[in-house]
């Protein structure tokens, strides 16, 4: 075990909490002096040293009482600040939730905190999590843990930014966060750590701020394979109160890491080696075929043939369904509100200062795919591409039992690049997009580190609700690679 | 995309856009739009639209009241209030 109690894994902390080699105070104390001295990552909108210090305190007495309730008690972990907090300022990002103080609770950060989980605070993420690099943020961007590069600070991913920035720089051994179309899997592995979107349906969306309703799903992230399965076991399960989450049982994701693939038929689309990809990105994507062979999986070539559209269907469904969503901020009932002399001068004004040029952006996009005239010709028939997509991987999973790719096209740019073209942006999530779209599991592992020294992933991906093949073969492909390295930032 | 259909998408989205971006916000929407139209390109003849993300029934639940009493829970993030209601401009004459 570490020294620094900062450094241990989730699993390694909760072993040291039942052993009684330090308290569950200790160890929110001496993340909270992390997240103290690190206040120049912007890693986190705002910090709950009063609530962390409170729950830990509860999750000792329990144990001392013999209560604990499992692998979470008294572990502490950091929230998208998407998640709705009861008492605890929610931002998403945006100017427009300006000053909104939730009165209730998530269902996924309630279950959390019933596992005993300890909250650190609230994550920074791209404004209402429409971004791949954290920049959109109303509350400025996030430093990744693995810069500054070549002089130049380096973003963490988005839009889970502050989430996965929070994990490498060791501030939270683990934390939430949520995935429409790349938003916990890229900033995993630009941050050189493990995220996971579960199969749509797993997590309750209840009481996440909600950006694209039929892709938005929340997922664990966290430094090892083992961690994310703990997080995920507490994170999902049926909630009456999404009509979308699935009432399906919640199997022990960690039993699931046996470290046996032997036999297990691993997909690799040939429509992923896309023109111009990195050699390194290549190299690596090779890499991982050796790993899970030589630990006893077949590969096989399969075809998902309509990938090359998975980008722009997205970027026809995630906006309408936004612009639908984000109707709500009228400056009526909650955040910021602008005045004018009429009832529509108050919400366009309202409106037209809260949200940032993404935002804005993509809610014009979505009116204007949805407006009359126009719904057939875009909306309609992304949907129906998107039909497609789904049908590829469920006929490829008819001869796979997992897919792995690429997570990104690239490692971390620094903050401010490929700011020039919105859809320069949106390329970085080429790979997991088609995931999103089709509602199946994928996890990004970090595997490797580039020729400028910076962590990149491999996704794993699954059929819908084989979360546990998909955790088995990340086991493998994590031990495998053995990356232990850790960002300069967070060393010490 | 003309600035016109911009300035009109934006009164639909009711968010007020300065005169002065309309022609670079036109630039940008019009570069997505036009990448996006790609998709015209797949054939989808006899292909349903995806309406549910997973395969399942919606699952239906009574019609019953199962919340409620709680206004001042509701209220608590109004930026403006007058007792027990919200506040908006005149809209009436």
């Amino acid at each position: 075990m570490t020294s620094r109690l900062t450094d241990l894994s989730v699993a390694e902390a909760g072993e040291g909490l039942r052993t009684g080699a330090f308290s569950s105070v200790e160890l929110t104390r001496s993340l909270l002096d992390a997240i103290e001295r690190a206040r120049d990552a912007n890693a986190f909108i705002t910090v709950t040293p009063e609530i962390a210090l409170e729950r830990a305190a509860a999750s000792d007495a329990r144990r001392a009482e013999g209560t604990a309730a499992g692998p979470l008690d008294g572990i502490p972990i950091a929230i998208k600040d998407l998640f709705c907090t009861e008492g605890v300022l929610t931002t998403a990002g945006s100017h427009i939730l300006d000053g909104f103080v939730p009165t209730y609770e998530s269902t996924v950060s309630a279950k959390l905190r019933a596992a005993g989980a300890v909250m650190l605070g609230k994550t920074n993420l791209d404004e209402f999590a429409m971004g791949s690099s954290n920049v959109t943020s109303f509350y400025g961007p996030v430093k990744n843990p693995w810069g500054p590069k070549d002089g130049k600070d380096l973003v963490p991913g988005g839009s889970s930014g502050g989430s996965a920035a929070a994990v490498a720089g060791r501030l939270s051994l683990a934390a939430t966060g949520t995935d429409t179309g790349g938003s916990i899997r890229q900033p995993a592995s630009f941050c050189g750590i493990v995220g996971m979107k579960p199969t749509y349906g797993r997590c309750s969306r209840w009481g996440i701020v909600a950006f694209a309703s039929s892709l938005d799903q929340a997922g664990p992230m966290a430094g090892t394979v083992r961690d994310t399965a703990i997080m995920l076991g507490a994170m999902a399960g049926h909630d009456p109160k999404d009509s979308t989450s699935a009432p399906v049982a919640v199997p022990d994701f960690e039993a699931a890491l046996t470290g046996d693939i032997r036999g297990l038929r691993v997909g690799i689309p040939k429509e992923y080696r896309i023109d111009g990809m990195a050699g390194e990105i290549d190299a690596l994507w090779r890499q991982g075929v050796d790993w899970l062979e030589a630990a006893g999986a077949e590969t096989i070539e399969v075809s998902l043939p309509h990938t090359r559209y998975a980008l722009a269907t997205y970027y026809i469904v995630a906006p309408a369904e936004a612009s639908s969503n984000l109707a709500r901020y009228d400056g009526v009932r909650y955040g910021l509100r602008v005045a004018g002399d009429t009832l529509d001068e108050m919400y366009e004004n309202t409106r037209g200062e809260g949200f940032g040029a993404e935002v804005r952006r993509r809610i014009l996009i979505g009116t204007y795919v949805l407006s009359a005239g126009y719904y057939d010709a875009y909306y309609l028939k992304a949907q129906k591409v998107r039909t497609l997509i789904a049908r590829d991987f469920s006929r490829a999973f008819e001869t796979v039992d997992v897919i792995l790719t690429p997570t990104a096209p690239s490692d971390a740019f620094a903050i401010g690049d490929k700011m020039d073209d919105p859809i320069t942006m949106y390329l970085n999530d080429v790979f997991t997009v088609p995931t999103s779209l089709a509602g199946l599991p994928g996890i990004s592992v970090p595997v490797g580190l580039s020729a400028r020294g910076l962590p990149l992933g491999l996704q794993l991906i699954g059929r819908a609700f084989d979360e546990e093949t998909v955790l088995r073969t990340a086991g493998v492909l994590e031990q495998a690679a053995g990356f232990d390295v850790r960002p300069a930032a967070g060393a010490g | 995309m003309e600035t016109k259909t911009v300035k009109d998408i934006a009164f639909l989205a009711r968010m007020r856009v300065a005169d002065d971006q309309l022609e670079a916000l036109a630039g940008e929407l019009s570069g997505i739009i036009g990448w996006v139209e790609q998709l015209a390109e797949v054939d989808t003849e006899g292909v349903e639209p995806m309406t549910s993300v997973v395969e399942m029934t919606l699952p239906r639940r009574d019609d019953a009241v199962t919340d409620g009493r709680c206004r001042e829970a509701v209220l608590a993030n109004a930026p403006d209030r007058t007792e027990d209601f919200y506040t908006v401009p005149k809209v009436v004459e």
